[in-house]
């Protein structure tokens, strides 16, 4: 059995009286790359929420390696090496594309840090490469705020690369992509797992098949099935409350 | 037996004036005497308590007084004399002025004050009251005691009852000092206090039964004075209240941050000065103008801010710090308007007699009437508030643009109406809060700037959108303010707020009563 | 958005030529004192007030710029941060009066004269060190940057962001005033602190003292703007604006937000407080008024008229208004208070870039 990066045990979450998460518990090995699926209102972004810092949990234990997670502040959770890309793609649209990598880029992060923060050969290339990797290179002095809706998720993609994370959190990563731009995503994320944990979150079934990782379906806040696609696809309770409708 | 004391006291009551009258006739002739029997006679008059006593008595002190060579006493009467005894017109051939020596002139002022004892005037009571304890003896003692048990009013009762323990106290009766020292320390004022320390070094051997008493009082005084600070506390958050009611509606339900809504408080006290001008001339209306003011002011100020909504603000919706700019901006133009149209000084609106004075509550708490009524007119605005809220078709417009303004509108809402009415409604609310300032602040035109920090501080402290919230939040700053006030000084008390006010949005940065999922911004 | 010094301009033909105007606005400023010498009759003779005035609006400009760092780069809106320039003032106002010594009406030789007339028998301790003019110089530094250090890091820690933190700094500013107008906290009260003689040993009030005032103020100026220009182009600068148009993001890449803008918010006071500090001795009062919340908001609007994110932008906006503000109150005073109430909501209407936007359009 390999070691656990990220830890859920019993999380729940309540917003006045609502149960967005619910005794949820989940596990993500080192280098596993898994995808979570579940109706509207399943509890995903919360439970994104819950490890990145944003949600505090009424109950439950958050771990990140030994890192107790439920006392940390999105920023330190980040230092340790939790990247996450949202949803709805944000990223800084007064800066050009260029210089929203070079903020994810993982360097010191103190204002006295930033202040005498001068660009290296090797952070340029680093830049370069993830701006060849996720597409931008034409783009680099093009301010984020004239993008395509694509081009930002391409961009936050980018930036979440740049943080060199040791678990990624990925929200929807290709909606408004087009089918090839999802093969390349789903190709991008599997190279990626290995080295790191990544944690999908997707609603577009064929790219889940096409990651052929294991599969958690959510529901009500909570685990309703785990396993491979076909696996849960055949549950009759996921079937019953998610696929089969 | 009840009924027989009863009997008792009435048939007293009817005897007293025929008793009085043979007094006073038999006491006329003295007059007309030597030295001596005047002064006699003025102490027998005085005593007697007739009505008639107390116009004779004046007379003889201005030195108008005459008596004809038969020793009749001639009243003056207009320019002619009348005959004291029985009121008829008299002739003043012969007559000559009854003259005054220093005994007669003492006994004139004592028969005076007591003779003013039973004056058909409260005030004159109360003053007469007010001279014997001044100028206290053991003489005082039974003409004070008659007074007290005729004495209707309860205000002049309590001076007289004050003398009279004076007046006991200098007295020689040891039983009866003691009975008055009990009964200024249940009295528990600060004159009570005075005396008895006065009489503390006058009577060794009462000091034990002084220092209780004195000790009674003082516990009194300090819960009233407890009371009479949370009254005051009361009151200033009444009006931080009214201030901020309006913010509540306009920055915590809308989200819309207007700097200029102290300015539309100093448009309600200037509505208030101009309503009160225009009724100045008509006697009926006069004492009513104020009254009439709340509903102009909440015309005028809602006017404006719906001016201000549509005109300007609804352009820049989504960017508060611009809107906080801009509106400063139109609350400057508005100070300096209202300055040139009616000048930079302070322009007075009087309270109507009806609220003027102040108020004994029981236990010697005396509140002013005004402040009174400005923590009534805060409770019923915010009832207002909130039924207009709550119950009316513009309240349910209202939210329901609040919660989800593109639902609101394919329901058929208009929501840029909904937006205009409610901004113009939390900018009349401020224009009723003017109409209360102008019953304890000048009415100038940077009126509004004093109030509208504290009153962000309690939308702020009590929770933004929640009226609750404000409510409490109003009271507590109100309440806290002055409680501090009397050991840091008003200043000092409002740095204190505001520190506390930042350490508290440390524990709980949505205020008291916050409401998840909804700011200003997110 | 706004448009910043810090981005790479490629063929930004317009953001150039401000640039040359701005050395050559500076440069022409810096004439202004020598010009002043030249005898009256001459055509190029600068009069006093045109030096003194100027003088007083360069501190202006760089309370602007101090502004501008906050607001427009972290988009942390301070209305309180006249009182930063206020406390500074007042520190090197203590060292003006105690530089007063024997001259002043009471004679006294070491209480100034209010304390005299309030019946002080010494000084009080915080007055102490305050004939250094070094510690009067740090003290205009420090107490601005310590104050803006705690309120900022109780208000940006518990994440008060907006328009809370501006009332939050407004009621601060308000209540210092309150506090400043009392007797007994030592500092003059209504009066505050005035009739002062000299400073490091030069007779205020003189040609000379007057333009060594203008030249340390123009340097200060040069200075912060050489340090807004570095903060503006460097990473830290651009972290700032990504505050600004998404804070939260910014948590969830890793920086310390509260760390950032606190660095920020006490930079920016501090520099304030300097201005405060220059601007005093020129001026030759001190008073509680400077605390007031309309000063602190006025300033705000002067960034806002040139054009927040632009560090030009602060400057012209604080020159353009004083000018107007200078001009206006002398021929129509009761119009003043109108204009400056037009420019706010015009400027946040129509023009939200500023003075600058509009060149920045016309050079397109």
């Amino acid at each position: 059995m390999s070691e656990a990066v990220l830890y859920l045990d019993g999380v729940s979450v309540v917003f006045d009286g609502f149960r967005a998460l619910n005794n949820l518990s989940l596990i993500v090995e080192a280098g596993e790359l898994r995808a979570i699926i579940g109706p509207n209102g399943a509890g995903k972004t919360t439970m994104m929420d819950v490890i990145t810092g944003k949600t505090r949990p009424t109950a439950g234990v958050v771990r990140f390696r030994e890192h107790d997670l439920t006392k940390m502040d999105e920023a330190t959770i980040a230092n340790l090496g939790i990247g996450r890309k949202f949803q709805k793609p944000t990223m800084f649209d007064a800066l050009t594309v260029f210089e929203n990598l070079e903020l994810a880029l993982k360097a010191p992060r103190g204002p006295m840090a930033c202040l005498r923060w001068t660009l290296s050969g090797e952070a340029r290339r680093r830049i370069e490469a993830v701006m060849e990797e996720v597409g931008l290179s034409a783009r680099a002095h093009d301010r984020a705020a004239i993008l395509s809706h694509g081009q930002r998720q391409w961009l936050e993609i980018g930036m979440l690369l740049m943080q060199d994370p040791e678990l990624l959190l990925v929200d929807e990563p290709v909606a408004g992509m087009t089918d090839q731009e999802t093969e390349h995503t789903a190709a991008l994320l599997v190279r990626i797992a290995g080295q790191r944990s990544v944690v999908v979150v997707e609603h577009d079934l064929e790219f889940v098949r096409a990651l052929g990782s294991k599969v958690t379906v959510l529901c009500e806040g909570t685990m309703l099935s785990e396993g491979s696609i076909d696996h849960v696809q055949n549950d009759p309770r996921v079937i019953e409350v998610y696929l089969g409708r | 037996m009840k009924h027989f004391i009863l009997v008792l006291g009435v048939l007293l009551w009817l005897a007293l004036p025929a008793r009085a009258q043979d007094a006073f006739t038999a006491a006329l002739p003295g007059l007309a005497g030597g030295f001596g029997d005047i002064a006699t006679s003025v102490e027998q008059l005085g005593t007697a308590g007739d009505p008639r006593a107390l116009p004779l008595l004046r007379a003889l002190q201005e030195g108008k007084l005459q008596k004809a060579p038969d020793g009749r006493i001639l009243l003056p009467q207009g320019a002619d004399l009348a005959d004291a005894a029985t009121g008829q017109p008299a002739d003043a051939a012969g007559a000559e002025t009854v003259r005054l020596n220093n005994r007669v002139r003492q006994a004139l002022r004592g028969a005076l004050g007591r003779l003013q004892l039973v004056s058909p005037d409260a005030a004159e009571r109360a003053a007469a009251a007010d001279a014997i304890f001044r100028s206290r003896s053991a003489d005082d003692v039974k003409p004070l005691q008659t007074a007290i048990a005729r004495e209707s009013d309860a205000g002049v009762r309590a001076r007289m009852e004050l003398a009279l323990a004076a007046a006991q106290l200098v007295a020689p009766d040891e039983s009866a000092k003691r009975d008055a020292i009990a009964r200024l320390g249940a009295a528990g004022t600060v004159e009570a206090r005075a005396l008895l320390l006065e009489a503390r070094t006058a009577n060794p051997g009462l000091i034990t039964a002084i220092d209780v008493s004195i000790a009674s009082i003082e516990r009194t005084l300090s819960l009233r004075q407890a009371a009479e600070t949370l009254f005051q506390g009361l009151s200033l958050g009444s009006v931080l209240l009214l201030a901020a009611l309006g913010l509540a509606v306009t920055f915590g339900v809308m989200g819309v941050i207007n700097m200029a809504h102290g300015e539309f408080v100093m448009l309600g006290a200037y509505a208030t000065f101009m309503v009160q001008e225009a009724c100045r001339g008509i006697p009926w209306l006069a004492p009513w103008s104020l009254p009439l003011s709340v509903p102009a002011a909440f015309l005028i100020a809602a006017a404006a801010g719906a001016a201000l909504e549509r005109g300007l603000i609804r352009h820049i919706y989504g960017r508060p710090l611009e809107t906080l700019l801009m509106t400063f901006g139109v609350g400057m133009i508005l100070q300096q308007a209202v300055r040139l149209a009616f000048g930079a000084q302070n322009r007075e609106v009087s309270s109507p007699p009806w609220m003027q004075g102040t108020l004994m509550l029981p236990g010697g708490i005396s509140v002013t009437q005004n402040r009174l009524w400005i923590i009534v007119f805060g409770i019923a605005v915010l009832l207002l508030v909130v039924a207009a809220i709550r119950f009316t078709r513009f309240g349910l417009e209202m939210r329901a643009v609040v919660q989800n303004r593109r639902i609101a509108a394919t329901m058929g809402i208009r929501t840029g109406r909904v937006d205009a009415l409610t901004f113009a409604f939390g900018s009349g609310i401020a224009g009723m809060a003017g109409v209360a300032l102008s019953q304890i602040d000048n009415v100038s035109p940077n009126l509004g700037t004093g109030y509208i920090i504290d009153s962000f501080m309690v939308v702020v402290f009590g929770g933004v959108g929640s009226l609750a919230g404000t409510l409490v939040g109003a009271l507590t700053l109100g309440v806290v303010n002055k409680v501090l006030e009397p050991y840091a000084g008003a200043v000092l008390a409002k740095v204190f707020v505001l520190v506390a006010i930042m350490l508290f949005i440390q524990r709980r940065p949505r205020g008291l009563f916050a409401l998840k999922g909804r700011a200003a911004e997110s | 958005m706004s448009a910043s010094l810090a981005a790479p301009a490629p063929g930004g033909f317009g953001r150039m030529s401000l640039r040359l105007v701005l050395i050559g606005a500076l440069l022409l400023l810096a004439l202004l004192p020598v010009l002043n010498r030249l005898p009256a009759d001459s055509a190029l003779h600068v009069s006093d007030f045109i030096v003194s005035v100027s003088g007083k609006w360069i501190t202006y400009a760089i309370l602007a710029l101090a502004i501008d760092l906050a607001w427009g780069y972290a988009g942390i809106l301070s209305l309180g941060h006249g009182a930063f320039f206020a406390l500074g003032g007042y520190a090197i106002g203590m060292h003006l009066m105690r530089l007063i010594g024997p001259r002043g009406v009471y004679g006294h030789p070491t209480l100034p004269d209010f304390m005299v007339f309030l019946g002080y028998k010494e000084l009080p301790w915080y007055w102490s060190g305050f004939d250094h003019f070094p510690f009067a110089i740090l003290m205009a530094v420090a107490v601005p940057g310590l104050l803006a250090g705690i309120v900022g890091f109780l208000a940006f820690r518990s994440r008060i962001t907006g328009v809370y933190l501006s009332i939050i700094t407004q009621a601060l500013t308000y209540a210092l005033m309150l506090a400043f107008f009392r007797n007994d906290m030592g500092f003059g009260g209504n009066n505050g602190f005035t009739d002062f003689k000299e400073l490091l040993g030069m007779p205020l009030n003189t040609p000379s003292a007057r333009s060594t005032l203008f030249y340390a103020s123009l340097l200060l100026l040069l200075g912060a703007l050489w340090l807004c220009g570095w903060i503006a182009r460097s990473k830290l600068g651009r972290v700032l604006v990504a505050i600004r148009d998404a804070e939260s993001r910014v948590r969830f890449l890793g920086y310390d937000v509260t760390q950032h803008k606190l660095f920020v918010f006490v930079l920016s006071a501090m520099i304030a407080g300097l201005a405060g500090a220059l601007y005093v001795p020129q001026v030759g009062i001190i008073n509680p008024g400077e605390f007031s919340p309309g000063n602190s908001i006025e300033a705000v609007i002067w960034v806002a008229v040139g054009g927040r994110g632009t560090l030009v932008g602060a400057l012209l906006g604080a020159f353009s208004v004083n000018a107007l503000k200078t001009w206006l109150t002398t021929v129509a005073p009761d119009l003043w208070l109108f204009a400056l109430g037009g420019l706010f909501v015009a400027v946040t209407l129509f023009l939200p870039r500023g003075l600058i936007g509009l060149f920045s359009k016309a050079a397109k």
